[in-house]
């Protein structure tokens, strides 16, 4: 072999040597995070179906009875995953995981949960990018205005009632912002149609879900 | 008169204050813009840079015998992106709010032009105590003037200091901020990435006016720069 080689060898050895040492390291260190990563992604998710539901209203393990439906009255194309609430195997709510697409800077995730009587248990945003001090008032951090939806229902207020104050509602709108909490007030009048329609369908436990 | 002297001396001063990555260098602006809406997003994403740039100078010192000059970058690459990768599983585990609100923030530390570039500028020719201690200055300061910049950004906007400090400490400081400005409406421009650059260029302008007023006495002792 030329010496002139050798380098290039010593080299290809060095590199491979370090990113075998790296994907070990990697390795290893997912292996301690992974059980921690999944209970706290878990503890996250219940802290948010948690806030949508009246306190100590079910006990089930909510975060896992959960299916997943493809509705044109919903998102259109993308899967909404529903949470179901249940105690003593009866179905107490469901929260629909619902996007409204129409926010003024992007989609808004939403968590709409309504009791199976029809009534909204509690609505809150999971995700938005909208604008800081302006439409950002739909979070439940920065103001009481999405907690208006409590208690309402398909036929409360009715008809044109679902809507903003502007367009003949009953919720407000916010000064210099009117298209966030229209676009939240329809995907959560949206849910509502879609649960009436489907509310058998909705608690109906999945073949190889929890048991019946 | 001694930082000469005393290279440790000299890399603090370079960098908390003369060779700052966000007021001097202008390293790793991206993050530093994003994420300094707040103090405690400031903090976090500084303390994580810091806490890569300190393994990453350290374990690019400790290769040099190792590292021919052809494959130090495929190498120093694999090392940033892995300790980026460990620090992101670990805030994944341990601070799950903070690392959602990070997003991402926190693995374009691997693309910090600070890590690299401290990598191949310093902890590759340097022991490892000095390129450590390196680290752990560039570090600091990228975080002075994140926790800076979010602390001008937390109070115009929404009067406050502070907000956020359960996320990082646990259930038992939630509601734990200074409110400084009560019934304050909030100066959106503040909170909006305008607002970061506005406040990263006023944080400059102060530096430069500082360095400015004090240069005259410092000029009598410097020796002067020998003409070209």
């Amino acid at each position: 072999m030329s010496a002139d080689l050798r380098p290039v060898l010593r080299s290809s050895q060095v590199l491979g040597l370090i990113a075998v040492v790296v994907a070990a390291l990697l390795g290893g260190i997912y292996m301690l995070t992974v059980d921690r990563i999944r209970a706290a992604e878990n503890e996250r998710l219940l802290l948010q179906l948690r806030d949508v539901l009246p306190q100590g209203s079910f006990d089930n393990d909510i975060a896992a009875d959960r299916i997943e439906v493809t509705a044109a009255a919903l998102d259109g194309e993308r899967p909404v995953v529903v949470y179901r609430a249940r105690r003593d195997r009866q179905p107490v709510a469901a929260v629909l995981t619902v996007t409204a697409a129409d926010g003024y800077s992007g989609p808004i995730r939403l968590l709409v949960g309504i009791g199976s009587d029809g009534r909204i248990t509690g609505v809150r945003v999971a995700a938005h990018r909208e604008t800081p001090g302006l439409g950002d008032r739909i979070d439940s951090r920065r103001s009481d205005w999405i907690l208006g939806f409590d208690g309402r229902s398909l036929h409360d207020p009715s008809g044109k009632g679902w809507g903003v104050k502007k367009d003949g509602g009953v919720f407000d709108q916010f000064a210099g912002a009117t298209i966030t909490p229209r676009a939240v007030v329809k995907a959560v009048h949206r849910s509502l149609e879609y649960f009436e329609q489907n509310r058998d369908a909705l608690f109906a436990v999945a073949p190889g879900g929890s048991s019946p | 008169m001694n930082s000469a002297n005393n290279p440790f001396a000299k890399l603090a001063r370079d960098g908390l204050w003369a060779n700052n990555p966000g007021l001097v260098q202008l390293l790793g602006l991206c993050p530093l813009l994003a994420t300094s809406n707040n103090v405690v997003n400031g903090f976090t994403l500084g303390m994580a840079t810091l806490l890569v740039l300190l393994l990453s100078n350290s374990i690019v010192s400790l290769l040099r015998p190792l590292v021919r000059p052809e494959i130090r970058i495929p190498i120093y690459v694999m090392v940033i992106a892995a300790l980026v990768t460990v620090v992101e599983l670990l805030m994944n585990a341990y601070f799950n709010a903070l690392y959602n609100i990070l997003g991402i923030f926190l693995p374009i530390i691997t693309t910090n032009c600070i890590i690299i570039g401290r990598a191949e500028a310093y902890a590759a020719r340097n022991p490892l105590r000095l390129a450590a201690f390196d680290g752990l200055m560039m570090g600091l300061g990228f975080t002075l003037v994140l926790v800076a910049l979010g602390a001008i950004r937390e109070l115009l906007a929404q009067g406050t200091l502070g907000e956020g400090l359960d996320l990082l400490l646990g259930e038992s400081f939630k509601g734990v901020h200074l409110t400084l400005i009560p019934e304050y409406h909030g100066l959106l421009l503040a909170a909006l990435p305008p607002g970061a650059f506005i406040g990263l260029g006023l944080l400059i302008a102060g530096k430069n006016w500082i360095d400015a007023r004090y240069r005259p006495r410092a000029a009598v002792v410097a020796p002067a720069p020998a003409a070209a």
